[in-house]
């Protein structure tokens, strides 16, 4: 099967000297749902900025469903739809026209632009403030914009630069609605995002870039079954003075009503609850300290860091 | 991308920068009429009225052919620079960089659009000159063809300006302390033969001239130099800037990092 995209040895050293891709490799298969994360400055943007033609690589190859950049730009090109960081469209075009000059670069005629215009404003909620400038709109309403702009080509490769950055919660929680229907109907979506959350919930696979290097290159499940423990946050139903001796477990006391609990993974939950109703400790309720998703990545990337 | 293709985004590009001057017209259109106006009343009626016949013409008629180049130029080249300056500066030349047009068309496009502005203001200054006298035409093709050449080589000349440019004093530097000199020692005003031996040579190297006076034989049918120079020097220009322009796009020059 052709992968969506195939990057092999990709080398960018800026002008300035500046290494920011250390040779990487990477496949994203066709169909699936592709996490892109690390810190700022890891070289996520430089690698969109490859594949979308914007960045020029120093070595290497890109191949965007089987059309080299370096030989079949255009055809590559046409694969592809973009949702940058930035806010790129020209904020005095009325919404409407955003999307369908976009349409015309991609030699949609008008009529068919003006069609999918439509439907995508629509879907994304933005049809009714169409003939508003773009600079009309909210933060949130420009992000989808710049979504609905890049499906109307209908590529088959959507990538996602931060694409929730300042959107509310209720609004994200609209656009991964509408982006797993896109990726459900076939669309291969590769999302960066620093809401480590969405992209647990949403991507299958997962590659994490830290200086310019993959680092972890595997599937979500595989990557968060190697969580060895997690922390638990139990906000106590009476106040305790000092922190409680629990076999097995490490506790740490936040304050009278609050203990932090690391479970094993191979611990069963049952025996921290046995343990506090054993020294008379009520729990009212507990939760995650964090996502496990920003946990692991916090552990990769610090510990890379550690090491250099 | 197929040729029909290539037409819809050829297009798409044209129509948004029409759309892009057509929508402040205010600031894109009137202005030279108000300007050429003044120029007619200023020098054509005021001063040109003290002046004699230039060349077989009033002064009124001789200086016509020259404003009307003269906003012509200008504004090809206000219209190119500052569309493809903004362009870069709001990153909006991104959503053509990354889609299968090709570079070539995208200059088209910006060339298309500088075109569009500098035919539109030629035809409106001309209808301002209208009011202070009439206008011959010697040579239709002459005059259309010239105008076009011109417009599109200014468009060209202000593309390449906006590549450059990394910040907008740098999209004023050339059109104040180049194109505005060069459009006035052009022999808008006056005829070269007007001056002493030594300044006619030096304005023999002034590009400009070749265009005003080509236009000035279209409409009135005298020129101070040969309209085969004229032509050549023009068509050279057009042709090197173009290839020159579109070397700096494939390149990414100024858009790509």
């Amino acid at each position: 099967m052709i992968p969506a995209l195939s990057l092999r040895n990709l080398t960018k050293v800026y002008k300035n000297g500046v290494t920011a891709l250390h040779g990487i490799d990477l496949e994203v298969a066709p169909g699936d749902f592709f996490a892109l994360l690390g810190p700022n400055g890891a070289g996520k943007s430089t690698t969109i900025g490859i594949v979308s033609s914007l960045v020029n690589k120093t070595s290497g190859t890109v191949r965007v469903f089987g059309h080299d950049i370096d030989t079949g730009l255009a055809a590559a090109k046409a694969c592809i739809g973009l949702v940058p960081q930035e806010f790129n469209f020209n904020i005095f075009e009325p919404v409407v026209e955003v999307v369908v000059n976009q349409a015309g670069y991609y030699g949609i005629p008008r009529r068919l632009a003006f069609e999918r215009a439509e439907r995508y404003l629509t879907q994304l909620g933005l049809w009714e403030r169409r003939h508003d400038q773009a600079r009309m709109l909210s933060g949130g309403m420009k992000r989808r914009l710049m979504i609905a702009r890049a499906l109307v080509h209908e590529p088959r490769l959507l990538i996602l630069d931060e694409p929730t950055a300042g959107v509310d919660i209720e609004i994200r929680h609209s656009m991964w609605s509408f982006l797993s229907q896109i990726n459900a109907a076939g669309t291969t979506i590769i999302l960066t995002t620093h809401y480590l959350e969405e992209a647990e919930r949403l991507c299958r696979n997962i590659a994490i870039i830290d200086h310019g290097r993959i680092i972890e290159n595997t599937g979500m499940r595989q990557l968060l079954n190697r969580m060895n423990s997690h922390t638990l946050v139990l906000d106590l139903v009476n106040p305790l003075d000092a922190v409680p001796e629990l076999p097995g477990f490490i506790a740490s006391r936040v304050d009278d009503h609050i203990l932090e609990v690391e479970v094993s993974r191979d611990v069963n939950i049952n025996m921290l609850f046995t343990a506090l109703s054993a020294r008379g400790i009520e729990v009212g309720s507990l939760r995650n300290k964090t996502n496990r998703l920003e946990e692991l990545f916090i552990r990769l990337v610090g510990n890379k860091e550690d090491a250099a | 991308m197929n040729g029909r293709e290539q037409y819809v985004a050829f297009k798409a590009i044209l129509v948004k920068e029409v759309l892009r001057f057509a929508r402040i017209w205010i600031q894109t259109l009137l202005p030279p009429m108000v300007t050429t106006a003044l120029y007619f009343v200023i020098f054509g009626r005021l001063i040109g009225s003290q002046v004699g016949d230039v060349n077989g013409f009033r002064y009124m008629e001789y200086i016509v052919p020259g404003l009307i180049l003269m906003a012509v130029i200008t504004n090809s080249y206000a219209n190119v620079v500052s569309s493809f300056y903004s362009s870069k500066f709001q990153h909006n030349i991104e959503e053509m960089l990354v889609a299968p047009v090709p570079n070539y068309l995208i200059l088209l496009g910006f060339i298309g659009g500088g075109l569009a502005r500098g035919l539109a203001v030629g035809v409106a200054v001309t209808g301002v000159a209208l009011f202070f006298t009439p206008i011959p035409l010697h040579n239709l093709w002459v005059a259309c063809s010239v105008l076009v050449l011109t417009s599109v080589l200014f468009s060209l000349a202000g593309f390449i300006n906006g590549v450059y440019a990394k910040s907008f004093d740098d999209i004023s530097l050339i059109p104040t302390f180049v194109l505005t000199p060069l459009t006035y020692l052009g022999g808008v005003f006056y005829s070269v033969a007007m001056l002493p031996t030594f300044w006619q040579s030096v304005s023999l190297a002034n590009p400009i001239l070749y265009m005003v006076d080509a236009f000035r034989y279209g409409l009135l049918g005298v020129s101070d130099v040969s309209l085969a120079t004229a032509y050549a020097a023009v068509v050279g220009f057009v042709a090197g800037l173009f290839g020159f322009a579109l070397h700096l796009l494939n390149r990414g020059y100024g858009v790509r990092a």
